[in-house]
């Protein structure tokens, strides 16, 4: 049975098409229709399409449809074609969904702003390419899906290109992504090298008859490595997720869609999906949890000083990842897309609050500068809330299910040190989400009068000159409805997943369960600990992490709403290392130091006077200054007198009849 | 009998004369002759062989070229006559309007 799955991901591509060839003549209402139409045509279907899902039996899935053979060469063939199974099933729901509430919320934020439809039109191609990652059936169509959505995140990131610095993020953004591509590319070639074929099904039946990797490192932690590199650069990890905080040059609502909820967790996916690879591999997986490991607690510390709101959920997205990294790095791939799942709800959230925030006083993105906000902005107010109690990990908010199974499988694979920095992430979190949350909508308004003066700062771009600013205002419903959705999702998003420890019976795991078992079959994959006996422990293990949390919240209180003169005292005391960990402990001037200064120097001095100017544009020239200099020696010969060339011809017949008359005599 | 080589001989120094002619002088009317002369020179040549050779199409080439130098002189002739009525002069030199 064929669900036409096909027509998933060209609805958004069809609304992209009619937006970007003919929008720039089209009024609001019909951009807006035809964007979220098709967008919503899309979970639509992707609902639908969950419910068939729900009605295959178990050797039905995964569900794959294969439409036409995509390119062949030799042995090996890629097709177009679509895996559905319960890992691609939850991906598309997410990413449709989500996609189609932050839609929705742009409508609202984006209405001052010049080039709506082009806006528009990029989102809607983003949805097309970011659902095209998740259904490839194959590794190359992914690849395809990958590479387009950053390429549309290039181009919302730049989105207000005129602004020196949104263009240069975006650079940012798709260069470093360049360097992971790379690695994942070398990747796939591996894999067509040695197994001969990209397609899922295939690869991982001639995978499961490779050993275990154990002994010693191989072919398959070799590609698992190179994956990884592919997936720093997408998912934001060390070292290569220095584009993500500048990636907030763009809209807010590109933020949460791109940068929070769905791009930047293809790298989990893709580790998650690559796990009988992995599952094979244990170097490669053990770096993988050290990665993200020491990304949660990295860009958490660099999250604890920043003032920036957006870059403060920046940093927090970074670590976040970091999370379900740690969390497929020990072998909970369901726990990492389960995290990865709540997240998209509440790191959406928190960044369309933010920008109900950002819009409500007219482009100030600066919490010094704001302070008060829940008389003004209730219903942001409120849903905020909701996504910083989730994100802070405390029960019964999504958060809590997530990143509690992660710490708990970190625990029980027996990665106690990975754990320990887990659970002291995760107070970090409590404590600059809590801070955010203080500075932002508790205490007096920082901002300036409301009287007095009419336009915030001029930092998201236009927004602030665009519509003429008095006192901050709640956002309007078209942008308050999808935050209250996104609140309700933070919410519940994680009752699916209640532990057995908890007396829930954790549906989410059951049903991505067949995914990696089927996957893991042979491996020395550590077992889902569900005994009775270890729940106690695990009941152990969340209270501490909860009680972490709640000390972070406690902290957060006393320094920003008690006693809120305090923290510039210590910023003092701590001196050097408070500016440090101020200027993200300097890693863009090392890299600019170490690798992008090299580079220019290289380019500039080899590639481009050296080997372009003096060698290709010098063979150029000189070839044309030696046709001109022979030509002008030579065309004294065509004088224009006749007399001339006919001593020529005679000067000619002599020789020719001198060599004839010369050969005679030999 | 005269000997080939002989005829041969002069038929080259006719040619050469007209070459050296064609070169050095300037008067367009010598330097027509001496392409008749160099005509004639090689028309020389060809009977000079097909005596030699009991061959008729020697005879018949002198003909041919014997034709188209007649033409050539009328044609030739009638171009001089409109040379000098516009531009008074037979000095090749001096008849440069076209060149650049």
């Amino acid at each position: 049975m064929s669900m036409h799955l096909w027509i998933i991901p060209l609805l958004p591509l069809t609304g992209a098409a009619i937006n970007g060839l003919l929008g720039k003549r089209f009024p609001k209402a019909l951009v807006n229709t035809i964007a979220l139409g098709f967008t919503a045509a899309a979970f639509l279907m992707a609902l639908w399409v969950a419910v068939q899902f729900a009605g295959l039996s178990p050797d039905q899935i995964p569900h794959i449809e294969r439409y036409a053979t995509w390119l062949s060469a030799g042995q090996f063939s890629a097709e177009y074609g679509i895996y559905l199974d319960q890992l691609s099933l939850v991906m598309l729901l997410i990413v449709t969904g989500v996609g189609f509430l932050i839609h929705v919320y742009s409508v609202g934020y984006m209405e001052h702003e010049g080039g709506y439809y082009r806006y528009f039109a990029y989102l809607n191609i983003f949805m097309f390419f970011m659902l095209t990652l998740v259904l490839a059936n194959n590794y190359l169509l992914m690849f395809v899906g990958w590479e387009g959505v950053g390429l549309a995140s290039y181009l919302l990131i730049g989105f207000w290109f005129l602004k020196k610095s949104a263009a240069n993020a975006g650079k940012k953004a798709f260069i470093t992504n360049r360097v992971g591509d790379f690695g994942f590319l070398l990747a796939l070639f591996l894999l067509i090298k040695h197994f001969g074929t990209l397609q899922y099904d295939s690869l991982w039946k001639l995978v499961s008859q490779h050993p275990v990797e154990s002994a010693g490192a191989g072919l398959l932690t070799a590609i698992g490595l190179l994956m990884l590199v592919g997936a720093t650069g997408k998912s934001a990890q060390i070292p290569l997720y220095v584009w993500l905080p500048d990636a907030m040059e763009g809209p807010t609502p590109v933020s949460a869609l791109i940068h929070a909820a769905t791009m930047v967790t293809a790298g989990v996916y893709m580790v998650a999906r690559s796990s009988p690879i992995f599952d094979r591999a244990p170097d490669a997986r053990l770096a993988v949890a050290v990665i993200g490991t020491l990304t949660a607690i990295f860009a958490a510390s660099i999250g604890i000083v920043q003032t920036d709101i957006k870059k403060v959920l920046a940093y927090s997205t970074i670590s976040q990842l970091g999370y379900m990294f740690m969390a497929c790095g020990v072998a909970d791939y369901i726990g990492g897309i389960f995290h990865l799942m709540t997240h998209a709800f509440f790191k959406g959230l928190l960044f369309l609050a933010a920008g109900s925030i950002i819009h409500g006083l007219g482009g100030e993105q600066d919490m010094r500068h704001m302070g008060g906000l829940r008389k003004y902005l209730p219903y942001t107010f409120w849903s905020m809330t909701v996504a910083t109690f989730a994100i802070a990990g405390l029960p019964p908010f999504a958060g809590f299910f997530s990143k509690d199974r992660i710490l708990w499988s970190a625990w029980s694979s027996g990665n106690h040190i990975i754990w320990l920095i887990g659970v002291i992430t995760a107070g970090m979190t409590s404590f600059y989400m809590f801070r955010l949350w203080f500075l932002t909508f508790f205490g007096e308004y920082r901002g300036p009068n409301p009287e007095t003066a009419g336009h915030g700062h001029d930092t998201d771009a236009q927004h602030a000159g665009s519509h003429g600013h008095g006192a901050p205002h709640e956002s309007p419903w078209v942008m308050v409805v999808p935050l209250m959705i996104l609140a309700l999702l933070s919410l519940v998003g994680g009752w699916v997943g209640v532990p057995h420890s908890l007396h829930g019976s954790d549906h989410f795991e059951a049903f991505l369960a067949p995914v990696f078992q089927a996957a893991s079959a042979g491996t020395t994959a550590p077992e889902p600990a569900a005994e009775t006996g270890v729940n106690s422990t695990e009941l152990l293990f969340s209270g501490i992490s909860v009680g972490l949390a709640a000390l972070g919240l406690l902290l957060a209180w006393y320094l920003y709403y008690k006693r809120p003169e305090l923290p510039a005292r210590m910023a003092k005391a701590a001196g050097g290392l408070y500016t440090l960990v101020l200027d993200k402990y300097k890693v863009d001037e090392l890299y600019g130091a170490v690798i992008i200064q090299p580079l220019i120097a290289l380019s500039t001095n080899v590639f481009w006077k050296g080997i372009d100017q003096g060698l290709i544009d010098r063979a150029v020239d000189e070839g044309a200054e030696g046709a001109l200099e022979t030509s002008d020696a030579m065309r004294h010969m065509q004088s224009g007198n006749i007399r001339s060339y006919a001593g020529w011809v005679a000067v000619g017949a002599t020789a020719v009849i001198a060599f004839m008359v010369w050969r005679g005599l030999r | 009998m005269v000997p080939l080589s002989y005829y041969l001989v002069l038929s080259a120094i006719l040619f050469a004369c007209g070459i050296a002619g064609f070169l050095i002088k300037r008067n367009i009317i010598t330097i027509f002759l001496s392409i008749e002369l160099m005509l004639n020179g090689v028309n020389l040549s060809f009977v000079a062989f097909a005596a030699q050779l009991n061959k008729l199409e020697g005879h018949i080439f002198v003909f041919f070229v014997m034709v188209v130098a007649a033409a050539e002189a009328a044609v030739g002739l009638a171009i001089i006559i409109a040379v000098f009525r516009t531009r008074e002069t037979l000095n090749v030199d001096r008849v440069n309007l076209l060149r650049l």
